[in-house]
């Protein structure tokens, strides 16, 4: 039924100029506003000169003695301020004074859902660790949500901080150059610190991830213990030794694959009302590294998000990219 | 094992106003930074190992690390500023 048009009659149509637009062939802007380009800043003044002009007219606008509305406001606006601080202070320890005694057995959360989790927690989640056994079994679908806002808090800060490759990398040579001057590059002790300490670093947080079951820890914890150890590697020898094995490629990859693994395991909990499906993965001994049935390798996954999410954070506040 | 939790209480009072009174942004970071330190212990005494390795590692390690590379962007913390001019 439809009609094939020619290209003429296409090129006329809204949607060829949307695709254009949205492939980014067409500048908006380019022919249809009036542009002028920047002329070159003429002022002869030393820079002394212009610190000294722009301190009198700071000295002419805020001149506190001469000019008695603004005396009068930093007064008021002080006193406000602290007024304000104190009463937000007396409201919140009024709110903790109501609070019941930690540790009362009268407490409002003294009810059946931690006695249940504490009794039985073991048997239907067969991890030895309550806490993991509930952030990844009860609650998997809460901490579901926490992945993704780091994942969503890395994409906001890539666009915010991206730098645009543009004019074919120029722009982001000169910042790279421009970073390395803070940097003392291939200092001695940092590297031979990093040598011996990253690998460490790096093993403990394997460790920390791979027994969120059985001792305290998790994915979290492992997975930021991990990214610090990259973020000393990186500072260490600089962007070239780690973008052999980190680059964006590989953060899209490791965060579209623990996601959706992760995805796939607990969302269901969303069309069943939050309710809970038999795995079918037998939970194994209390206390045997594999055990406790999803809970390793949603562990592992959470673990390889954080870690990312940590080394990219601080790619992109360094340079912009990674 | 009392005196010593009052005893890092009041010392995450104390770096909790200084943080703020401090002039030099240097300074309030190197505060904050022994503040999640000093959190992460507390959470040792409060029981939840769990969240004191986490405290550690995002809060003193991660998060300053983030803050010092911002500060250096923001030229807050260079050296080479000849004199003091700005204090």
């Amino acid at each position: 039924m439809s009609k094939l048009r020619d290209e003429e009659s296409y090129k006329k149509t809204k949607a060829y100029s949307f695709f254009r637009w949205y492939r980014g062939e067409k500048d908006p802007f380019l022919g249809e506003v009036e542009m002028q380009a920047g002329h070159p800043y003429k002022d002869k003044r030393t820079a002394e000169e212009l610190m000294q002009e722009k301190e009198a007219i700071m000295d002419r606008v805020y001149d506190i003695g001469h000019n008695k509305e603004i005396k009068f406001f930093k007064t008021v606006y002080g006193i406000i301020s602290v007024i304000f601080c104190l009463a937000l202070t007396f409201v919140l320890l009024l709110m903790v004074s109501y609070s019941p005694k930690t540790g009362n057995p009268g407490n409002p959360n003294e009810n059946e859902v931690p006695v249940r989790y504490i009794e039985n927690g073991l048997q239907e989640t067969g991890a030895v660790n309550i806490v993991t056994g509930m952030i990844l079994d009860y609650r998997a679908f809460d901490t579901l949500g926490e992945s993704h806002v780091l994942f969503i808090a890395t994409i906001t800060v890539f666009i915010l901080l991206r730098i645009d490759k543009d004019e074919k990398g120029k722009e982001k040579d000169r910042e790279e150059a421009n970073d390395r001057n803070y940097e003392p590059k291939n200092d001695a002790i940092l590297q031979v610190i990093a040598v011996i300490i990253v690998p460490l670093i790096i093993i403990f947080g394997i460790y920390v991830i791979l027994n969120g079951h059985l001792s305290p820890g998790g994915g979290f914890s492992g997975g930021a213990i991990i990214g610090a150890g990259l973020i000393l590697y990186l500072n260490a020898f600089g962007f070239a030794k780690t973008e052999r094995f980190f680059t964006e490629k590989t953060y899209k990859i490791i965060c579209f694959c623990s996601l959706s693994f992760y995805c796939l395991a607990k969302s269901y909990s969303f069309f069943t009302g939050a309710n809970h499906l038999e795995s079918g993965i037998p939970l194994g001994t209390p206390g045997a590294i594999l055990s406790s049935g999803l809970i390793l390798p949603l562990n592992i996954c959470v673990g390889l998000v954080v870690a990312c999410t940590m080394y990219a954070f601080y790619a992109l506040f360094r340079k912009g990219g990674f | 094992m009392e005196w010593l939790m009052y005893i890092l209480l009041g010392f995450l009072v104390i770096c909790a106003i200084a943080v703020s009174f401090s002039k030099n942004p240097l300074n309030s970071l190197l505060i904050f930074m022994s503040y999640s330190l000093v959190m992460s212990m507390v959470w040792i005494f409060l029981e939840s190992p769990d969240l004191a390795i986490t405290e550690a590692a995002v809060g003193a390690g991660v998060t300053s690390v983030l803050f010092f590379v911002t500060l250096k962007k923001i030229h807050a913390i260079d050296e080479k500023r000849e004199g003091k001019k700005d204090e």
